[in-house]
């Protein structure tokens, strides 16, 4: 490590990884915009980055300029860090290798502020390190979360040909307007979506309330009377909750075959409530331990009864848990996949999930199975969004299942 | 003296207490009775039953009614025909019978001998069948004015037959060979290989990605909420949508992945990354990564946030370098947060079902436990063989969550 920690070492290391984790974002980047070929060049960003790395050490205020200019000018003619193919619009290009340069020496500026040329401390060269690992990590995590659902909604956008014919170019044709959307169209109108969508959102609704309804009374009583065998329970709650659904599937898939359950989403809203009541549960007394007692013993004295007390006080006390284990239980809800599909076979009931996993055949284009996941990803990710305090909040508060 | 020692026992109050607490506990427990202790129960019953998909529906006599024969004027002779059948091809049915009221204008002319006749209502007893039993009573009748004039036909009002039949879920036959053939050959090692794989590697990843990115939003700027509600996409998104977004981005022919993997000149030719062996494992375990670093990320920043930053001033003071830091304070720190999600995140990833089943449906190598337990009964169709697979899960779970609790009660960390 002591041999790293001079300047004119640690900037050209930094300078070489830094330039490639550019030039490797840029490249791919580039490529699913245009479709046209990009690449990084390990060798560019050898040599390049190395170069980078000196000239970005702090000092002077033109050096990186300079170097900016000097790596897109190589790259432009084939040298760089990025190589750009033939026959590209000249346009992208140009971004290309303005960004792969631009970046690349700011971000060293950043990197390297306080490293100079000869032998620096520790301090300073571990700060270094870490400011090239956090941004590594903003691009490297924003990227391997953005991706999938990129090509989610872009591949819902394209036609079947057009995606054989260039699985990179994800570039979308304007000029189409509305057509850009026939599959969702087609999906609404052909293929039922619309009634799943209304299916999904009542059963999702519906499972909130009943949880409530019987989580919050138990998790009250778990949270704040004295019981024998309170601690057994809490524990047994959790241990319910670690049961894997697809154990529980089975009897569940052979009772409703003899009852003649399957295919009703009564049936589904029967067992729905029951996989969330356990977390619902867990995270509401959390919760309620939390609350001062106090406020609560006031009430009693005052005369009122238990279940008064849990209406008018601890309730409006625990709003905001109670809106972060809804939005939780509604996102189970909403995404539960094995039940809806194993106990919906008849299509005009089936939920979201299920109708999405009946896309899945060959028969069917790709870009529908990809507009129907996005139908169903955006509702819970705009509900998710717009409370995503409660959320993160909620999460924590009890551990959740995954 | 007055005795002035505690009171022993529950008072009237406590008593009370705990009745209302036994109260409102009642639903949640008749519920979670009834959707999960009773499956469990059904689960190791199953089991031990050499039961198939087919044999869920019990037999039962299947039957059809019409009328045959000439019969345009009065007096002419048809025949009342009933064609009977065993739903089932190897399971009897014991002590059918068979209930019908004949049209009125149709007069029964001779009767099988098992049948009688008490003013229109027809009974025949008509004894035990075999599987795959078949036959054709025929009634011979008479027809009568009132029958042209527009009766009802035979097959317009109902036939009503009773039969026993046991069905082999609640008769008293049990066997082992499901366990037998779960615990035979090859393929449980390899299946119990891959779930271990899996869970070890999917939770010690996920752990680690949510750490990195639990270190990255420790600090706050601008965009950070931002960057923080977007990293919990992949945990929130439904796990069918992004199944298939990763099963279309790797697809071999039409793949984003592949083309830029080809650009790029990493490979020559596209890769099968969900269709090939040790390939597709290793990608069921990132996509579990992927997903779940999510969660473990939001628990550690939460724990992270509540350390006391005195510490790390005084470490400051100390001349103590970043990665010190980090390692002398921070990870101590975060240890109790990281071994409860460990253990949380292990039983969670051995439970997962839906992940593996949508993205290569447990081929390639990537067949865990829970995916078999699928596998078992409906792609094989022997459902006792199914619950056998689950019982083994079961006790596997049983195992853990003891280490959990021993461990959770010196670490209330959640």
């Amino acid at each position: 490590m002591k041999q790293l920690r001079y300047g004119y070492v640690t900037g050209p290391a930094l300078g070489i990884l830094w330039t490639f984790v550019i030039a490797l974002t840029v490249a791919i980047a580039m490529s699913f915009a245009t479709g046209s070929a990009f690449r990084p060049s390990i060798l560019g960003a050898l040599v390049w980055g190395g170069v980078l790395g000196i000239l970005c050490l702090p000092g002077s205020k033109w050096l990186p300029v300079l170097g900016t200019l000097v790596v897109a000018g190589v790259s432009l003619v084939g040298l760089g860090p990025i190589a750009i193919g033939s026959q590209i619009w000249p346009v992208s290009a140009l971004i290309a290798a303005l960004a792969t340069a631009g970046f690349a020496a700011l971000g060293l500026r950043i990197i390297l502020a306080d490293v100079t040329l000869g032998a620096i401390n520790r301090h300073v060269f571990e700060a270094a390190v870490i400011r090239f690992l956090t941004g590594f990590g903003y691009i490297f995590f924003s990227a391997i979360v953005l991706i999938p659902f990129y090509v989610m909604v872009l591949t819902s956008l394209k036609n079947q040909a057009e995606l054989i014919q260039n699985p990179l170019d994800f570039s979308v044709d304007l000029s189409k307007g509305w057509e850009l959307f026939r599959s969702y169209d087609e999906l609404f109108t052909q293929f039922n979506f619309g009634t799943y969508l209304l299916n999904s959102f009542v059963i999702s609704v519906l499972t909130v309330v009943i949880t409530l309804l019987f989580a919050v009374p138990g998790a009250y009583a778990v949270a704040r009377l004295r019981f024998r065998g309170r601690a057994a329970f809490s524990r047994s709650i959790l241990l319910i909750y670690m049961v894997p659904m697809i154990v529980l599937a089975l009897p569940i898939y052979i009772a409703f075959s003899m009852f003649g359950l399957r295919n009703s989403l009564g049936g589904i809203i029967m067992i729905y409530p029951v996989t969330t009541i356990p977390v619902a549960l867990y995270m509401l007394q959390g919760y309620f331990r939390g609350l001062p007692a106090e406020v609560e013993e006031a009430g009693l004295m005052d005369g009122l009864s238990r279940l008064k007390v849990i209406w008018k006080i601890t309730l409006p006390l625990s709003l905001p848990a109670m809106a972060s284990v809804s939005l939780y239980v509604f996102m189970i809800a909403w995404n539960e996949f094995l039940l809806a599909f194993m106990l919906l076979d008849d299509p005009s009931k089936f939920t979201l999930t299920r109708g999405i996993a009946s896309l899945n055949s060959s028969e069917i284009p790709r870009q529908h199975l990809m507009a129907g996941s996005v139908i169903a990803t955006v509702p819970i990710m705009v509900l998710f969004l717009g409370l995503e305090r409660f959320m993160t909040k909620g999460l924590t508060a009890g551990s959740v299942k995954g | 003296m007055a005795d002035v020692s505690p009171p022993k026992g529950s008072g009237p109050l406590a008593r009370l207490e705990a009745r209302l607490a036994w109260g409102l506990l009642a639903p949640t427990i008749c519920a979670v009775a009834l959707v999960v202790i009773l499956p469990l129960l059904a689960i190791f019953w199953i089991s031990a039953k050499p039961v198939s998909l087919a044999d869920l529906r019990a037999p039962e006599v299947v039957i059809r009614e019409d009328l045959r024969g000439d019969y345009e004027a009065v007096g002419d002779s048809a025949n009342i025909r009933y064609r009977l059948r065993n739903s089932s091809q190897d399971q009897p049915i014991r002590g059918v019978t068979l209930t019908d009221t004949i049209p009125a204008g149709l007069e029964v002319s001779s009767l099988d001998q098992r049948c009688t006749v008490d003013g229109r209502e027809l009974f025949c007893d008509l004894g035990d069948w075999d599987g795959g039993f078949r036959e054709n009573l025929m009634i011979p009748v008479t027809v009568g004015q009132a029958y042209l004039d527009g009766g009802t036909r035979p097959q317009d009002n109902g036939v009503t037959t009773t039969g026993r039949a046991s069905s082999v879920l609640t008769n008293a036959t049990f066997t082992f060979e499901n366990f037998k053939r779960v615990f035979d050959g090859e393929e449980f090692w390899s299946v119990l290989w891959v779930t271990l794989f899996y869970t070890v590697f999917g939770t010690i990843g996920a752990l680690l990605f949510g750490l990195f990115a639990a270190l990255l939003l420790n600090k706050s700027f601008r965009g950070q909420g931002i960057l923080r509600g977007l990293y919990l996409f992949p945990y929130v998104s439904p796990v069918i949508a992004v199944a298939f977004a990763w099963v279309l981005l790797f697809d071999p022919f039409s793949g984003s992945a592949n083309a830029l993997l080809i650009q790029m000149g990493v490979t020559q030719e596209a890769i099968n990354f969900f269709g090939q062996r040790p390939l597709a494992l290793i990608m069921v375990t990132l996509f579990e990564i992927w997903r779940y670093f999510p969660l473990s990320f939001l628990f550690i920043l939460a724990r992270m946030q509540s350390i006391d930053s005195d510490m790390y001033e005084a470490a400051d003071m100390d001349g103590a370098s970043p990665f010190q830091k980090f390692w002398y304070l921070s990870v101590p720190q975060l240890l109790g947060i990281l071994s409860v999600l460990f253990l949380l995140r292990f039983i969670w990833t051995f439970n997962k079902f839906d992940d593996i089943f949508l993205l290569t449906g447990g081929n390639a190598g990537t067949r865990t436990l829970t995916v078999n337990v699928y596998e078992q009964a409906f792609a094989v169709s022997n459902i006792g063989a199914g619950a056998a697979v689950a019982v083994v899960i079961f006790g596997c779970l049983l195992l853990f969550s003891f280490f959990f609790f021993r461990f959770m009660s010196q670490e209330e960390g959640l």
